[in-house]
């Protein structure tokens, strides 16, 4: 029997979703395998976290001081380290999330544990975990083991498992001694700053005429304003327009932009990375146009187009236009 | 200051199909082309810009073979004062033995700050730079979209979720992960690249950088690489452009949205 140790992500009070999916999915291979899933919580004045999470694992260790109300790597990195040490875990998980991202390799190395990240879906075999993983933009998976050691650090995709309770725990909870931290940390917390709100709300709209890398140009967008115009939707679009600095981020769909439920969701030369399908989960209906039939928006959408977009478009306008 | 740079050649997938080899261990390559990793390229674009204004030093690295030395020649277009290639011989480095390899090559380089993409397009594994940080007792921070260096110190701001953003500041030296957006890389003209390629480009061997074998072991073993299982997935309109455009009109409306 082993542990399974799942850190949890928390913002400004509250939870993050990532934490409850990756609670939910080990705790099914800790039942499958008798393993003891336990969450460990680093923070100050979290009462109502672990309320939650007590519902979630049959442990919650919490790590409760003022110097750790914000998240920073260099502490997580120590307090972790040293309670891997101490309990000899299976397994730790950590979010695939840009803290989890700037955290989870530097605890690999401090460990010397095999890691696998942005995983999405975990099984083990025998105590050795399996991971399978997206790569090439998501137009491939790829399964694989990990180098056979003491113990193995996963980091989970957002939503790759559902944020669901899958068990009732009523949990120990344990509050653990924080070690000694570096008393000045070369990293220091200013604060945070919303970089969403702007002249439209995308969350507002019916329509969502979405633009993606397929626009190709930055001369396209008006094309595509106009048609959003003509059917009397909100134009946004995927990353690489808003990297382009072709539209402002509060249109940008997605994980690191906006969640949108429109009625209809009309994407338009959009791949469709999981970063930007996380943000359409709660549209009605999704219409795909891209040349590419292989795209992952196919897999998501309700109907597709295997076509130019711009083309498209124009034809879109003129039917419109005659009415 | 002292910026270094990692680049990564990747090959370009957009609107690509990509087929699976015959070990079904990785795609077919022979037949792609290959650019900088895009996220290495606001990299090497960030690094230009606090060269411009402050007057650093900027040297690009890259771990890979002689081909790969086309996008060393792009960031010297770009700006780049040197470019270092390792060569990695027999080696076949997966994520955590490049993060080995490169931080070895690394510490006996001057460096206040060393930058590298978030992570890369082809495996998208986002270790590299962390790695390497901690490797080197360097302070650092991950998807960063902006940066400000100042005085021994720079303010930055980390790319979160949702729209919001974490400011700090950070103690330099430092390791830095830059996200895509956070500038706007510049063109790089075929004339720009080719008055580059009289510039030399240094070349290392890692069997050189004196790494202990036990480093280099890879973490993970892929068993199958395979195509995404084809569940569910859009139903496709069929016919010519009109008709498809009637059929999204069509399905808009009965949706309830009024046109």
């Amino acid at each position: 029997m082993g542990e399974i140790l799942v850190l949890a992500e928390h913002r400004e009070g509250e939870l993050r979703e990532i934490s409850l999916q990756m609670l939910n999915k080990a705790s099914e291979l800790c039942r499958k395998y008798s393993h003891d899933l336990s969450v460990v919580l680093i923070g100050s004045e979290m009462e109502n976290l672990i309320k939650i999470l007590a519902e979630r694992a049959k442990r919650v260790i919490v790590y409760n001081d003022e110097r750790l109300t914000h998240f920073n790597a260099d502490h997580y990195k120590e307090i972790l380290a040293a309670l891997i040490n101490e309990r000899k875990p299976l397994m730790i998980w950590i979010g695939h999330t840009p803290w989890g991202m700037g955290l989870a390799p530097a605890l690999a190395v401090k460990t010397g544990y095999p890691m696998a990240t942005d995983c999405v879906d975990i099984m083990l075999d025998s105590d050795r975990p399996r991971v399978v993983r997206q790569v090439y933009s998501d137009k491939i998976y790829s399964r694989m083991t990990l180098r056979e050691a003491p113990a193995y650090l996963v980091t989970v995709r957002g939503g790759a498992f559902p944020s669901d309770k899958s068990e009732d725990y009523q949990a120990e909870v344990i509050n653990a001694t924080v070690p000694p931290l570096i008393e000045k940390s070369r990293r220091e917390f200013i604060g945070y700053r919303d970089t969403g709100k702007g002249e439209v709300d995308i969350c507002q709209a019916e329509l969502l005429v979405s633009i993606g890398r397929g626009i190709g140009d930055k001369d396209n967008i008006e094309v595509i304003k106009e048609l959003a115009d003509l059917m009397g939707g909100v134009i946004s679009c995927s990353r690489p327009v808003v990297d382009k600095k072709w539209l402002p981020k509060y249109h940008q769909v997605g994980t690191s932009g906006k969640t949108v439920k429109p009625k209809v969701y009309l994407a338009l030369g959009i791949s469709g990375a999981f970063q930007h399908v996380a943000g359409i989960s709660g549209a009605g209906t999704v219409i795909a146009v891209n040349k590419d039939k292989k795209a992952p928006i196919f897999r998501v959408a309700d109907y597709g187009a295997v076509a130019d977009l711009l083309t498209i478009v124009k034809s879109l306008k003129e039917k419109l236009h005659k009415r | 200051m002292n910026i270094i740079v990692c680049v990564k050649n990747v090959p370009f997938i957009q609107e690509v199909d990509l087929v699976l080899d015959a070990s079904r261990h990785d795609i077919r390559k022979d037949n792609l082309t290959y650019v900088i990793n895009e996220w290495d390229n606001y990299a090497i674009e960030e690094a230009i810009r606090i060269k411009e204004r402050t007057g650093s030093n900027v040297t690009a690295v890259t771990l890979g073979k002689e081909a790969d030395e086309d996008i060393l020649r792009r960031c010297l277009a770009m700006g780049a004062d040197q470019a270092v290639r390792i060569e990695p011989g027999a080696m076949q480095p997966d994520a955590s033995m490049t993060a080995v390899i490169l931080s070895a090559l690394l510490k006996s380089m001057p460096h206040d700050l060393i930058l590298t993409g978030v992570q890369s397009d082809d495996l998208n594994h986002g270790v590299v730079g962390i790695m390497m940080a901690e490797r080197l007792g360097l302070a650092h921070a991950a998807v960063v979209s902006s940066l400000k260096p100042e005085d021994g110190k720079a303010q930055i701001s980390i790319e979160l979720e949702g729209g919001q953003e974490e400011l700090s500041r950070i103690l330099l030296p430092a390791l830095l992960t830059i996200q895509t957006g956070i500038n706007e890389p510049r063109y790089v003209s075929v004339m720009g690249i080719r008055r580059a390629a009289k510039k030399e480009i240094r070349v290392i061997k890692a069997q050189d950088l004196g790494i202990p074998s036990a480093d280099l072991r890879p973490d993970l073993l892929i068993e199958e690489t395979f195509l995404p299982p084809e569940t569910g997935g859009a139903e496709i309109l069929q016919g010519d452009i009109s008709s498809i455009s009637d059929q999204i009109i069509r399905i808009i409306r009965e949706k309830g949205v009024g046109l």
